[in-house]
């Protein structure tokens, strides 16, 4: 494989499939899209198991000058690894999951998906500051036609609101890009990760890169776009949406402003910790309260990517590599969930919760599928989100151990409203005729859910697969953190041992009683530890 | 390949057969597969706990596979067995082996069979890897795992909404729980840099003396993360304030009752606050919060049981109360104890809820004791299995004689224990459960009266009326309506057989081990051989205070069901507001409800409508249009050619540089 350009044949086949797809009729089009998407992950497969863990940080680079330094350089380390696997994972099954409820325009369909893909990859891979803005803005215009196209009833509004919120965010990034490239004279981004801005420039800096990102993410309040966009996108623009497109906001914490402004980082996480706080407490409740499926997953997506936050700002290694696997996990579950949605969305066309119930009985394996994305997404141990869920919470604790209590208690309110979904839908009788009449999934969907199934479940048993090619570049990224991170606020100060067991029968009988507050003896250890 | 693999493992493959295959492989193949390995993985587990017992032992891990490594962060799986998981292994997998064996007759005529005999087997797996675990995480993958077989057990009956409402209570309940577990966790590892539980015990006493800051507050290190990680275990062992999840469980199918809400899972707190005795022992305060909170409950537990109608739930609240004595037994230092009782606990509860079952299963699904009565002759074998587990729980034996049924031999250690440890909170606790030993007899003899002596008061049964075809009415003076009880199936009666024998003897045989023998705990737990000799040395009328507290309920639940049957009557007539603040289960539910579900959805529904749409949204992308069209409104209103505006304006803009040069 050395020497193949194997990133840009990757873009290169949905891209090839895309025209094709353009002037194919319905029925060659959905074809063509299958095959080139399964091409593309077969390439992934290949690119994966090429990928040289505890090789060098860069792998698989290209690079090509074109105009005023402006050149196509791409190139990715295990975190762009684990992103790109999961955006080509996806993409079959959306196309799969879009095979009979997109009846119209299906060529120009597939082929915005398509480009999707190319521009997500090229996101992902690039090394170049303009090249990645490049694929990073204009992966918005495919997704912004999908829902704008073959979206529901108000597509006009949701996406409208969708490119408004994104597209403020962008043009402040893209200044401060250009005041980078001339500050440190090159848009290389792996250079720029190493280069040291001065403090004051990357305030301004950082706050203009969250501007995006934050979008992106979405972080509260800048999260009201994401529950329209998603419950007027059909299925496969809802999977793309949750799966990869809002990973592109943790991707850029993690990729600029991280290593790019350590310092400002770790001077605005209080900001991203109360934004998070607020966004775990909020929209869990505000889900609680949804009566549509999909906005109720959507609400639910900006709780879990607020985890994701919180991670990323830990400042260590277990915040960061949490952070990651949520961003994979909640890519596979709340795609799959929206599939769940879609599956029966596609026998009764209506997102209402209470036209359900009792499915369980009618659709046994749907069932099943359904409960275990639910307990995924609710971070049942075993499954991927545990170990996400767990990492970042354990990363943040070590920080504060204030935000760790507000973020975890997602995970109380998490099961209360997926359970509250799942009782809705599966459980209970079978109040509607229509909802009881419908029949269990069938191959293709099958096929769609059993290899996500099977991912989510790997990552929870075996997560190692997924932390072993980040783990030289997330010890990397710590290292340039390291400087900047703040002090622990737990102040662990070690005193004087107690001689005895706390119920060791003295000569005095009584053992040690109300104990809770530190005497004076372990305070002046505390002393003495300052 | 090492047995524990096979014990652990053959039920989660079965699980998976009977699940996947379903209807596929049919009702016998899925029953057949399922019990098949829960018999294997029994009496391959009771070599291992006699090898223990014998002392010819010794504790080990078995690695399985890598899970996580995140920098200093290290956890895999792997299965450990020492004494502690050694008890555990028999008690889950007799108990389940026999509730497998029991649910062959007891859910007969249901049409999911595979389905149920699939969770049953998933829990007893998840239950297995929560006692193997060697690191706190697994132990909490485990936790998590028997929380999500209970959420499906429960809900077992989904088209009943109530089913639906218990399981999702029980699940989020007992996340509440979960959140002081995981950061317990998150804070061991902070602490310790490690979450392997032989490392973290070795470690924790030369920690005792460390403070830490948590949400400000500046703390012992070991009391804080003992408290966290002690808010888990009253989630999962239903402890007061945490506990209302427990009665509701009661809507899963009673086998169910039997195996995790009574023998296994509920006990799982119990059991880590067991594996954790040497941290806890250098946690003070965090004790002395277990012992309160386990004795206020098995009181407050106790007086709900005497209380209430449905025979499941009386059982129900008396596990709670049972849990309450696990836990101040272990919060007084006295481990054995609390894992003996844990042990005895197991075989009588599980036989009372079994016994409970048949009872349910003779009268046609009715579960209210109002409409039994009478039943001895008729399901006399239930009769006697009911009747031994009553003996049981109830502690009958006498301490001169040495001998007793199991409740007599764990239920008298824990309170001599609570005595001998001589602080004012144990003693506490010592009259709290003496008070909860007269209630817990008061509550089983009157649920064995109500139901096999007495009249027969049938045909008030709405099951019953359904079952015979008639009304009261027309039922005339025959009580019983013409209605036939039928004694259970052998499947059913074998079970009730076996738990028998351990209701009766488990106390007798074993005692010695668990209380008396520091080699036979091997290091798996705290062992406090002073507070043990301390225990044996109380006076008498302490060693014989259950025993008359036992017949002083007994007297009292035989003059007011047998003798007298209008007191119960007069009495409420009389304490009519104490009566119903006890009935009501002291008003949790309402309190919970008012105070956390009703706010969690007003809250969620004004921060949709006020904050997403009315201010978000408003202000933000829908105020964007209306903003610019409103600024250039206003700005055009500036240009108004009036003299005074301009003049206006300009002297706020010579303010305004003046302010600025002058600062």
């Amino acid at each position: 494989m050395e020497g193949l350009p194997i990133l840009s044949l990757m873009m290169l086949v949905p891209l090839a499939g895309a025209v094709a797809c353009l002037f194919a009729g319905a029925k060659a089009a959905r074809w063509i899209a299958l095959a080139a998407t399964l091409v593309t992950f077969a390439l992934g497969i290949g690119l994966w198991s090429n990928y040289e863990i505890g090789g060098p940080q860069w792998q698989f680079t290209e690079k090509a000058e074109l105009f005023a330094g402006f050149s196509y350089a791409l190139g990715i380390d295990g975190i762009a690894l684990l992103l790109i696997m999961l955006s080509v994972f996806l993409m079959p099954v959306c196309i799969l999951a879009s095979w009979d409820s997109i009846a119209k325009r299906v060529g120009e369909y597939m082929a915005a998906f398509l480009f999707m893909e190319v521009l997500m990859i090229g996101t992902f891979a690039a090394q170049d500051l303009f090249l990645f803005y490049v694929f990073f803005e204009a992966g918005l215009i495919p997704m912004y036609l999908i829902i704008g196209v073959w979206g529901g009833d108000n597509r006009i509004y949701a996406s409208y609101k969708f490119f408004l919120y994104t597209l403020l965010g962008s043009v402040l990034m893209l200044i401060a890009m250009f005041w980078m490239v001339a500050e440190a004279g090159t848009s290389d981004i792996p250079t720029l990760m190493q280069y040291g801005f001065p403090p004051e420039a990357q305030t301004w800096l950082w706050l203009a890169f969250f501007a995006s990102f934050a979008v992106k993410v979405p972080m509260w309040p800048l999260h009201t776009w994401l529950p329209d966009a998603h419950v007027q996108a059909p299925t496969a623009g809802s999977v793309i949406l949750a799966g990869v497109l809002l990973k592109l906001g943790g991707y850029g914490f993690i990729r600029f402003s991280l290593p790019m402004f350590p310092e400002a980082s770790a001077q605005f996480a209080w900001l991203v910790f109360a934004l998070s706080m607020v966004a775990v407490v909020y929209t869990s409740l505000v889900a609680l309260v949804q009566a549509d499926m999909k906005k109720l997953i959507a609400y639910s997506s900006v709780a879990h990517m607020a985890i994701v936050t919180v991670g990323l700002f830990a400042f260590n290694v277990q915040g960061l590599e949490g952070a990651m696997i949520i961003m994979l996990s909640h890519g596979l579950v709340s795609g799959a969930l929206f599939l769940c949605v879609g599956v029966i969305y596609d026998r009764l066309h209506t997102r209402e919760i209470a036209r359900y119930g009792g499915l369980a009985i009618n659709m046994p394996y749907y069932a099943l599928f359904f409960l275990l994305f639910t307990m995924a997404s609710i971070g049942l141990p075993g499954t991927s989100g545990f170990v996400g869920e767990f990492l970042a919470l354990a990363g943040i604790y070590q920080t504060s151990s204030l935000v760790a209590l507000v973020s975890t208690t997602g995970i109380i309110l998490g099961a209360a409203y997926m359970l509250y979904l799942y009782r809705r839908v599966a459980f209970g009788d079978q109040k509607n005729a229509d909802a009881a009449a419908m029949p269990d999934i069938s191959a293709r969907e099958w096929a769609m859910m059993a290899p996500i199934a099977a991912a989510v479940l790997w990552m929870g048993v075996y997560p190692e697969s997924f932390l072993a090619p980040m783990r030289a570049d997330i010890a990397v990224l710590d290292a340039r953190l390291a400087a900047a991170a703040p002090a622990s606020d737990a102040q662990l100060a070690p005193g004087t041992p107690r001689t005895e067991a706390a119920n060791a029968l003295s000569h005095h009988g009584a053992g040690h009683e109300g104990m809770g507050q530190a005497d004076t003896n372990s305070d002046s250890a505390k002393e003495g530890a300052h | 390949m090492h047995p524990i693999l096979i014990i652990v493992f053959a039920p989660l493959a079965a699980a998976l057969i009977a699940g996947l295959g379903n209807r596929i492989i049919g009702n016998v193949a899925a029953k057949s597969v399922t019990t098949g390995a829960l018999f294997l993985s029994a009496v391959m587990s009771w070599p291992i706990f006699l090898g223990f017992l014998g002392g010819t032992a010794t504790a080990e891990v078995v690695p399985v596979l890598k899970w996580v490594q995140s920098g200093a962060l290290s956890f895999d799986w792997a299965l450990r067995v020492d004494t502690m998981t050694a008890i555990m292994l028999v008690v889950i997998n007799s108990v389940s082996a026999l509730v497998h064996l029991y649910s062959w007759g007891y859910m007969e005529e249901d049409p999911d069979q595979p389905r149920f005999f699939a969770y049953l087997s998933l829990f007893t797996f998840a239950m297995l890897m929560l006692v193997t675990a060697d690191n706190l995480v697994q132990m909490f993958f485990g936790w998590e795992g028997v929380g999500l077989a209970s959420y499906l057990l429960i809900g077992f009956w989904f088209r009943k909404p109530s089913a639906g409402a218990a399981a999702i209570k029980a699940f989020v309940v007992n996340r509440v729980g979960d959140l002081g577990f995981m950061l317990g966790i998150f804070g061991t590892y902070l602490v310790f840099q490690t979450t392997s539980i032989p490392a973290i015990l070795e470690a924790a006493p030369a920690m005792s003396g460390s403070t830490i800051t948590f949400l400000g507050m500046r703390l012992y290190a070991m009391d804080i993360l003992c408290i966290l990680l002690f808010i888990g275990a009253m989630g999962k062992s239903a402890q007061l304030g945490l506990h209302t999840w427990l009665p509701d469980a009661m809507e899963g199918p009673t086998p169910v009752s039997a195996l995790i809400h009574a023998a296994t899972m509920v006990t799982a707190g119990v059991f880590m606050v067991c594996r954790l005795s040497p941290m806890f022992e250098t946690a003070p305060t965090a004790l002395t919060i277990v012992t309160i909170v386990g004795a206020a409950t098995c009181f407050f537990a106790a007086t709900i049981g005497t209380t209430q109608w449905d025979i499941k739930r009386v059982i129900a609240y008396s596990t709670c109360s049972q849990l309450g004595y696990m836990f101040f037994a272990a919060g007084v230092g006295a481990y054995g104890a609390a894992m003996f009782h844990l042990f005895t606990h197991a075989f009588f509860k599980a036989l009372l809820f079994l016994g409970a079952g048949s009872v349910i299963h003779a009268m046609h699904h009715e579960q209210d004791m109002r409409y039994y009565g009478g039943l001895r002759k008729h399901i006399p074998l239930t009769f006697y299995a009911m009747l031994a587990g009553t003996l049981a729980i109830t502690g009958l034996g006498v301490y001169h004689l040495g001998v007793g049924f199991a409740g007599f031999w764990s239920k008298d250690a824990i309170l001599e224990v609570a005595f001998a440890r001589g602080t004012q909170v144990s003693l506490t606790a010592f009259w709290l459960g003496v008070g909860a030993a007269l209630l817990t007899s008061f509550y089983s003899w009157r649920l064995l009266f109500l139901t096999f002596w007495g009249k027969p008061r049938w045909i008030e049964s709405e099951h019953i009326q359904h079952a015979v075809h008639k009304t009261r009415e027309q039922a005339g003076e025959d009580t019983t309506g013409g209605y036939h009880p039928h004694e259970s199936p052998a499947s059913m009666l074998i079970p009730l057989g076996v738990l028998t024998i351990g209701a009766v003897a488990a106390g007798q045989v074993f005692a010695p081990h668990f209380l008396d023998r520091a080699a036979f705990w091997a290091g798996s737990i705290f062992y406090n051989e002073p507070l043990i000799h301390a225990m044996h040395a109380v006076p008498y009328w302490v060693k014989y205070a259950a025993f008359i507290v036992m017949l002083l309920g007994f007297a009292g639940a035989y003059l007011a069901y047998i003798a007298k049957p209008d007191i119960p009557a007069k009495f409420v007539a009389t304490f009519g507001a104490l009566h119903q603040f006890v009935y009501r289960k002291w008003y949790f539910d309402e309190l919970y409800d008012a105070i956390f579900v009703k706010p969690a959805f007003a809250l969620g529904r004004w921060f949709w409508q006020l904050g997403d749409i009315g201010t978000i949204d408003r202000f933000g992308p829908n105020g964007v249009a209306a903003v610019i069209a409103r600024s250039a409104a206003a700005a055009k209103q500036v240009q108004s050619g009036y003299v005074y505006t301009y003049a206006l304006i300009m002297l706020l803009g010579l303010v305004a540089a003046v302010t600025y040069v002058l600062l």
